[in-house]
């Protein structure tokens, strides 16, 4: 089940003298989501841009289930559905008539794969309306239902969830989780949120200034990167009883920072408590996305 | 490609574009048929008679009163003199230039059609067809698609030339309805002369002849369509170039209306000729009257045009399929 959907190698992009794009390489499994995360302008849209033909790579390759994007363009089109940023169709026309529309572009279409992905994506009332009158949500499934038509193997999804409402949100994570697992899609998710990426994605490149970070699971990138915080009184024999069990304390105002290990956090507490320190909070946190980069990079700053 | 132009087509017609300019040229056209009855009337009434050969003389003498006056510039006399040659032909050889009916105002309309009116309309679909689908944003979904740029590209292009000859269409068959009712449905008989030719100073009537109205309105369209065509063309390159709609449209405007201003007075500028926009008004060649700069003729003024276009439709293919899109 490890049948590699995407490959990136060496991708580039230099716009004037400005180099947007460096380097990067990843690779998109069958069944996974994979999360592309990093703050706004670290190069996502770009990254996204190139691999579905928008934009002419500098240098590097996209190879999707095999076929080359800037050598075989149609066949490499075939296998990938996106939205790129706003799931954007035409509001002069109905649902089903946009999909009629893209389902012309695709070969050996029928009328009722177009039935199929509306139900897919739960749109079957307002199908007939006019998308002028959808709701963001509405369009952003319509676009799901677009970009599923053609039975892609990789699905390219750039900030699925921007202004969606919380349950949109859910919704939408469950569908994604849905079109990974039950029908073996890889997913390549872009957002700007680690909470995002962690709910939904298998694996997490972190991409800043045009360069691809760190390549994670999820899972690991979590336990190295998970905090506890301690409000303790009184804090300076709390400090100590702690450095005495951990290597990593800090000190944050009235709060005291140290890893998170499953483990040995119990026993932690029970000497806190032998010390006759009394532990009013433990709090267990995920670093924001700065900590990380901050972490990564060394205490560069995004910006 | 039949189903890409399927789906050009379908756009068209939902953003209701052909349906609105079909409008505003009925409206235009009901607006000159008054105006035009209103004309009649009045040199009726000037005159006291409705016999056209009093009505030719007398405005062959109006003419010549004018071309006595001084304060007359070469250019324009050289445009009367011309003018009171050719209605002093036509008096010679008892024809008269403007049979009342429907055909002569369809002839006399698309000859001041031609060179702004037709191709602004015409305009007004041509510069958002590519450029719509930037500004609305799903240019990115077409352009994933597995389909080549230039199949794109080429499906907008045919939907181009199917409204162009649409619109056409429909400019005779509204403005011959409309006029028709007012000044009657009769007139596709009645004799035309062309064939004049302007020598230096000199109306040439050595190749005049007389064709039927019908055939000469249709050679008219025939021109009305490729200069239609061809600003089309241009519109349609900016689009491609330009991801705004409107400053597409106002580059348009501005080079047609400079178009109209120049042609009044490029006599003597003789390179701009070779401006497109100076060679809109191919049926003036029919007409037989004086070009807006020595060395223009009809081939001239078709062979700019298709290079102009020519260039244009390659322009908007190379850019098109190169670009990248942000």
């Amino acid at each position: 089940m490890s049948e590699v959907t995407l490959s990136v190698k060496g991708l580039k992009k230099v716009i004037g003298k400005r180099e947007i794009i460096k380097n990067i390489d990843f690779e998109l499994k069958r069944g996974e989501v994979f999360g592309f995360l990093g703050p706004n302008g670290a190069g996502k849209t770009t990254t996204i841009r190139m691999l579905v033909g928008l934009i002419r790579p500098t240098a590097g390759s996209i190879s999707i289930c095999g076929y080359s994007v800037s050598k075989q363009f149609t066949k490499a089109m075939e296998h990938i559905g996106c939205i790129v940023e706003n799931p954007e169709l035409y509001p002069y026309l109905s649902g089903w008539e946009n999909l009629q529309h893209f389902s012309r572009m695709i070969p050996s279409m029928t009328e009722e794969r177009i039935h199929e992905v509306v139900a897919l994506v739960g749109l079957q009332e307002r199908i007939h309306d006019l998308v002028r009158t959808y709701s963001l949500g509405m369009r952003q499934r319509l676009g799901i239902a677009q970009a599923l038509l053609g039975k892609p193997k990789v699905l390219i999804l750039d900030e699925p969830t921007n202004g969606l409402d919380p349950s949109g949100i859910r919704d939408m994570r469950k569908f994604i989780r849905f079109l990974a697992e039950s029908e073996g899609l890889s997913v390549l998710v872009s957002s700007h949120l680690l909470s995002e990426i962690q709910l939904m994605c298998d694996r997490v490149a972190i991409i800043a200034k045009g360069e691809v970070i760190h390549t994670e699971s999820v899972k690991t990138l979590l336990t190295q990167q998970e905090r506890l915080l301690w409000k303790l009184d009184p804090q300076p024999a709390g400090i100590d009883v702690l450095k005495q069990v951990t290597d990593f304390v800090q000190v944050q105002g009235e709060y005291v920072t140290t890893f998170y290990e499953e483990a040995e956090v119990g026993e932690w507490n029970k000497q806190l408590i032998q010390a006759g320190v009394t532990v009013k909070e433990m709090n267990r946190k995920l670093p924001t996305l700065e900590d990380l980069f901050i972490e990564m990079t060394g205490g560069e700053s995004i910006d | 490609m039949i189903s890409l132009v399927q789906n050009e087509m379908i756009k068209l017609v939902r953003k209701k574009r052909l349906l609105i300019v079909t409008l505003i040229m009925g409206v235009l056209i009901s607006m000159f048929t008054y105006a035009q009855l209103r004309e009649t009337q009045r040199l009726q009434e000037k005159l006291g008679t409705t016999d056209w050969r009093s009505t030719l003389q007398q405005e062959i003498i109006d003419t010549q009163n004018r071309l006595s006056g001084s304060q007359i510039s070469d250019d324009w006399r050289k445009q009367l003199e011309i003018r009171v040659a050719q209605q002093q032909y036509y008096l010679d050889n008892d024809i008269n230039p403007s049979e009342p009916g429907a055909p002569t105002f369809v002839r006399g309309f698309i000859e001041n059609a031609i060179q702004l009116l037709l191709p602004l309309m015409i305009m007004i679909i041509a510069a958002d067809l590519v450029s719509s689908e930037y500004s609305l944003g799903s240019i990115k979904v077409l352009l994933t698609r597995p389909v080549k740029r230039w199949k794109i590209l080429l499906s907008k292009y045919i939907t181009l030339v199917m409204s162009v000859s649409f619109l056409i269409l429909m400019f005779g068959v509204l403005s011959y309805l409309i006029s028709g009712i007012v000044f009657g449905f009769k007139g596709w008989t009645a004799p035309i002369l062309t064939g004049f030719s302007v020598q230096g100073n000199d109306l040439n009537t050595a190749d005049v002849h007389l064709i039927s109205q019908w055939r000469y309105i249709l050679m008219e369209f025939g021109l009305a369509w490729f200069v239609s065509l061809v600003v089309g063309t241009l519109a349609f390159m900016l689009s491609a170039l330009i991801k705004s709609t409107a400053a597409g449209m106002g580059v348009m405007l501005a080079c047609l209306i400079a178009g109209t201003i120049l042609s009044s007075m490029v006599s003597s500028w003789n390179s701009a000729k070779y401006l497109f926009m100076v060679n809109l008004n191919l049926t003036s060649y029919l007409q037989g009257t004086a070009p807006p700069t020595e060395g223009m003729t009809l081939g001239f003024s078709l062979g700019v045009l298709t290079i102009w276009g020519l260039a244009g439709l390659l322009v908007s293919f190379l850019v098109f399929t190169k670009k990248d899109v942000y």
